[in-house]
């Protein structure tokens, strides 16, 4: 579990995002190390989603830095964050339900044959491998997506995005709309991607699968950061602590005597 | 993957070639005029000739209205471009002289112009594209008969094309025969392998479906949704404007009013080819069986001898049809989601 923490492959230093009035995101300082889980939490509006789509580059920040491995950046559109190796999978997954899955897999990065035509036999083989390491069989590569079950298209959402060689993977709240056994599945996964010496973010408001995964943590709060702590100096609970909103769970179950 | 597949292999089978339907339909059409008027003419060469005639003419502009709706997109200026697309190309050839290859580049070039506004204004202003080309349509069109009027001093038509392009080549290659057949029906049976090759097989294809399927999903993967659809616009006037070349070269003029009702053909042959108004789902040779249908019917009328207003009729109740078809289908493409 104590993965060595290497050096950053991505960094966000002093990143800020309005929104009209509403400052999303203020001064936020960030970095994702080789090889580790990286776990940002936070309760809704925390500025989570904000900070991770400027990181993808949906949006682009008002000020701040940007840093993949080491060297400067500034994306334009998710297309530049792609090709810089910073994947990422969106909490809804980005899968086209009346598309194959083997369409659905290469969207955007269609390999071709030297006719300059799509490759789509080359493309089930390789979707079927890269599924098949995350433990999937896949049947037939030209069933619609939308026949898939919700663990099944984050399944096929991460093995898309580990395949196209990224070297920072981005995973936003993957385990919201699981059930138990699909987001111990969706962890699993977390996991093979650390150990492959991939960088992971990990966005989620759930403490308990955090924790199961992280190496190092960072909370969220009204659009800054408000804490930050290494696996070794925290426990499950005191990660709970830290996130805005457990102290008002906490009053409250205390006020209806369910608490000890 | 682990989910149990709904129903038997093939219909699952059936499913996913969405121009099955299309070309047995076809089939039934053809059978059905066949049995009923197929000894007042429908079977001859001249039969076969008249309808696809019609076929082709809409079935070029099916092609490319076919892919814009699967990448989740309408254009209802077409009828209206098939007009203007006439007047910009017979006016300079007989009124200035110019050859036909320079008349049809300058009506291909304003049609590049009309695509890319309609398209950068749908994409701009984020409105629904119906709306955006609806008032195309009418502004087109308004422009093209008024512009006519005045430098015709009050015709509705651009006559004389057939002394100004008699002799050239473009003309045989547009308007001529070969087999019997009119020479538009070759062009579109090539631009609709073409486009289907290019559908099926090629990056740009696929990004097509993606922007019709889910164009924020698309975009978040890299495709350029918005380039996508832009292009297809230009396509789509650019289609339009072949149709009219083909025919005010056949007609001998070019008349404010052609094209009239064409979009709404268009969009009739696509989904009866399969295609989904919602976008994302479809195919070119659908659609191109879809254009067949709409000929044969268009023409077969004729030949039962019923009076020929029965056609339209006959059209509803086909693409209400195909609407209940395709509405089955994404029915079962989203069962589990």
């Amino acid at each position: 579990m104590n993965a060595p923490l290497r050096s950053p492959a991505i960094e966000a230093h002093a990143i800020s995002k309005r929104f009209g009035q509403v400052e999303a995101l203020h001064d936020v300082t960030l970095s994702a190390p080789t090889g580790a889980v990286t776990c940002l939490l936070g309760d809704n509006g925390a500025g989570k989603s904000t900070l991770i789509k400027v990181l993808s580059g949906v949006f682009r920040p008002d000020s701040g830095q940007l840093l993949v491995r080491g060297s400067e950046v500034s994306f334009a559109s998710p297309r530049q964050a792609l090709d810089a190796g910073v994947s990422t999978v969106f909490q809804d997954l980005a899968t086209i339900p009346l598309m194959s899955i083997v369409r659905n897999f290469f969207l955007g990065r269609e390999p071709l044959r030297a006719s300059r035509l799509v490759d789509w036999d080359a493309a089930e083989r390789t979707a079927r491998a890269a599924l098949g390491e995350m433990g999937i069989t896949l049947r037939d590569g030209s069933q619609p997506v939308g026949t898939l079950s919700g663990g099944e298209r984050q399944s096929l959402a991460i093995a898309r995005a580990l395949h196209f060689g990224a070297s920072v993977l981005i995973l936003d709240e993957p385990t919201s709309a699981l059930g138990v056994r699909e987001a111990a599945n969706a962890l699993r996964h977390v996991e093979t991607a650390r150990d492959r010496g991939i960088a992971v973010i990990l966005i989620t408001h759930n403490v308990t699968h955090a924790y199961a995964v992280g190496d190092r943590f960072v909370v969220l709060d009204h659009g800054t950061v408000s804490a930050e702590r290494s696996r070794a100096d925290v426990t499950s609970s005191e990660l709970q602590d830290l996130m805005s909103g457990s102290r008002e769970l906490q009053e409250l179950l205390r006020s209806t005597g369910t608490s000890d | 993957m682990t989910t149990p597949a709904i129903g038997p292999d093939w219909l699952r089978g059936l499913r996913r070639r969405p121009e099955v339907t299309p070309v047995a339909g076809a089939f039934a059409v053809w059978l059905f005029f066949a049995l009923i008027a197929g000894g007042t003419g429908f079977l001859t060469t001249q039969g076969t000739a008249n309808y696809l005639e019609v076929a082709a003419q809409l079935g070029i502009i099916t092609i490319a209205v076919t892919l814009l709706m699967i990448a989740g997109e309408f254009d209802l200026s077409v009828g209206s471009m098939l007009g203007a697309a006439g007047v910009l190309m017979a006016y300079p050839v007989v009124e200035l002289g110019w050859p036909l290859w320079a008349g049809m580049g300058f009506a291909f070039a304003g049609a590049s112009l009309v695509g890319l506004i309609n398209g950068l204004l749908v994409i701009r202003t984020a409105l629904p594209s119906f709306i955006v080309t609806l008032a195309s349509l009418f502004i087109l069109r308004g422009v093209t008969i008024a512009f006519t009027h005045d430098v015709t001093g009050g015709a509705t038509q651009v006559g004389g094309v057939d002394e100004a392009t008699a002799g050239s080549f473009l003309r045989s290659a547009l308007a001529g025969e070969l087999l019997g057949l009119p020479a538009a029906v070759f062009w579109w049976i090539a631009m609709t392998l073409v486009a289907s090759v290019v559908l099926a097989k090629s990056r740009f294809g696929n990004w097509v479906y993606g922007a019709g399927g889910d164009a924020d999903a698309a975009s978040k993967l890299g495709v350029p949704v918005a380039r996508v659809k832009v292009i297809l616009f230009v396509l789509t006037a650019l289609s339009a404007t072949l149709v009219a070349t083909i025919g005010v070269l056949v007609n001998g003029a070019a008349d404010v009013q052609q094209g009239q009702l064409k979009e709404f053909q268009a969009i009739t042959a696509a989904v009866i080819g399969g295609t989904l108004l919602t976008g994302g789902y479809g195919t070119v040779i659908g659609g191109a069986f879809g254009a067949l249908i709409f000929g044969m019917v268009s023409q077969g009328i004729f030949f039962t001898g019923a009076d020929a207003d029965w056609f339209q009729a006959f059209l509803g109740a086909m693409l209400l049809s195909a609407v209940l078809v395709n509405r089955y289908v994404t029915r079962h493409a989203q069962a589990a989601s």
